[in-house]
Formats: structure tokens, C-alpha cells, sequence
């Protein structure tokens, strides 16, 4: 498996559980290299069963939202399947705002979010 | 507002790069920290923070080195007010197509006005478009 710098990768079962390495996803490099990982683990890795889990994550900009939404095109070109789950309120909110709670499947935990696939 | 009503004043010209906004966000969240500001407002302010930052850095001065941006912050005791100045040529920010509508949803960006618009309590830009003003009412005052 490749080596990863900001996130941090587990399988349960078929599905890849991503935790992200950073409390604060924010600078344009730490973005830029974090949406070249989770395209690899697409494009390169053919990972089908995605589940980004944001559970250490307490901040985020619009830039890295952008990186999610390109991760989304790219899995469902894969015909996979991405969940989101165990994100802070704050951070939900920033997710409702943007209506991105629409295009994104959220789920409370992880534990429901694997129930899910 | 009198002067003597701010109790914290900054002032930063940071160059267009990559990261450099570092300095001023830190020192506004230890300012804000100080000053027991709660958790979502705190939030709040970071975000807009950080969204009018990356848009004067990056798309205001385009990156040129030898341009800067100009930070300027200050706070009450139930107030903050940042305004962020690039030397760009400006944009209309009523052009900015909503991106929370069908299609615009999917773009990857375009949402940096709006978070700022929604978490702060006012956000002004000047005529040109190459300043924004950003100011946040304190929800809750400490015990």
C-alpha cells in the first residue's frame, strides 16, 4: 500500500475507512496533496467502498470541500461508494450551508456508516 | 464606535503565497481565546478568515510575490471586525453565481463568499472588489 502524509487508511471488511491526519485541513499545499491522496485511492488503488471518517477533523475550508466533491465524481465514475461520517457540528454545518449534505451520504458514526454498505 | 471602545487592534501586509496568512489567524484565534470567545463563533470567524485570505492571496493578487495583502483586525469587547485588502483588479461579488443551485453544486469551487456571508454578521465589500469587510457580533458574553 502506498504510504499516505495526510491520511490515515483501514479496512473493515471491503469497505476503506480514510481518517484524515490533520485537526485542520486549511493551506493550499496541505489541500492540493491531500486531493492528489484521495484521487490515488480511486484511480490508482481501485478502492470501490469509500468511508472518509471526520472524526479528528475540528476545521475545514471551502478549498477542501472542493477536493470531497471531485472525490465524489471520481468514485461514482468507479460505480463505488462513498459515506462520510463523525462530523463535528460545526463542521455540518458548513456542509448544510453549502447543501453538500445532499450530495454527500453522512452518516451519525462509523459503526452506521459501515451498516450502510 | 469610540476608539477607546477596542480593547485589541492588528495591522499585517502579508505577501501572496501559500500559507501566509499563518501568522494573522493565529493571532486572531489567541486573541479570541483571550477574550473567552465561545467555540462556534470562534468557528465562524476562522473560516471567513480563511476563505477572504485564500481569495485575496489567490485569486485577488493571483499568487504574484510582489504583491501583498493588507489585514487589518480589531475587537471589543463584543465585537470583531477584519478587513482583508488585496491588490487585485477586484470582482463583482453579486456575479458570483449561488453554488448551492442544481449543477453549481458539483463545482468544486465558488463557495468562499457565501460561508463568509453566512457565518459573519456583516460582510462589505468595497467598490473595487478588492477588499472585504468582516464583522462578527459575540453571540454569548462569558459568565
Amino acid at each position: 500500500m502506498a504510504e499516505y502524509r495526510r491520511l490515515s487508511i483501514n479496512e473493515v471488511g471491503d469497505v476503506t475507512v480514510v481518517r484524515f491526519r490533520d485537526q485542520k485541513i486549511l493551506d493550499d499545499l496541505n489541500i492540493q496533496e491531500l486531493g492528489r491522496e484521495l484521487s490515488r485511492l480511486v484511480e490508482v488503488e481501485n478502492r470501490k467502498s469509500l468511508l472518509l471518517n471526520f472524526s479528528s477533523v475540528q476545521f475545514l475550508s471551502s478549498a477542501a470541500l472542493g477536493k470531497l466533491i471531485t472525490l465524489d465524481k471520481k468514485v461514482k465514475a468507479a460505480n463505488g461508494v462513498l459515506k462520510l461520517c463523525d462530523i463535528q457540528p460545526e463542521i455540518y454545518e458548513v456542509f448544510a450551508i453549502t447543501k453538500l449534505n445532499r450530495l454527500f451520504d453522512i452518516k451519525e458514526d462509523e459503526a452506521d456508516a459501515l451498516a450502510a454498505f | 464606535m469610540p476608539e477607546s471602545r477596542w480593547i485589541w487592534q492588528s495591522e499585517h501586509l502579508i505577501p501572496s503565497r501559500d500559507g501566509a496568512g499563518r501568522k494573522v489567524r493565529r493571532e486572531v484565534l489567541r486573541q479570541l481565546k483571550r477574550q473567552h470567545w465561545d467555540q462556534h463563533d470562534t468557528f465562524s470567524i476562522r473560516l471567513a478568515l480563511e476563505e477572504a485570505l485564500v481569495n485575496a492571496i489567490k485569486h485577488g493578487n493571483a499568487l504574484d510575490a510582489t504583491k501583498q495583502v493588507r489585514v487589518r483586525c480589531r475587537m471589543s469587547d463584543d465585537l470583531i471586525q477584519i478587513e482583508v485588502v488585496d491588490e487585485g483588479n477586484g470582482f463583482d461579488p453579486e456575479s458570483i453565481p449561488d453554488p448551492t443551485n442544481g449543477e453549481r453544486r458539483e463545482m468544486p469551487d465558488g463557495r468562499g463568499v457565501m460561508l463568509m456571508r453566512r457565518f459573519m454578521d456583516r460582510v462589505e465589500f468595497n467598490d473595487k472588489g478588492n477588499g472585504v469587510l468582516l464583522e462578527k457580533q459575540r453571540t454569548r458574553l462569558p459568565q
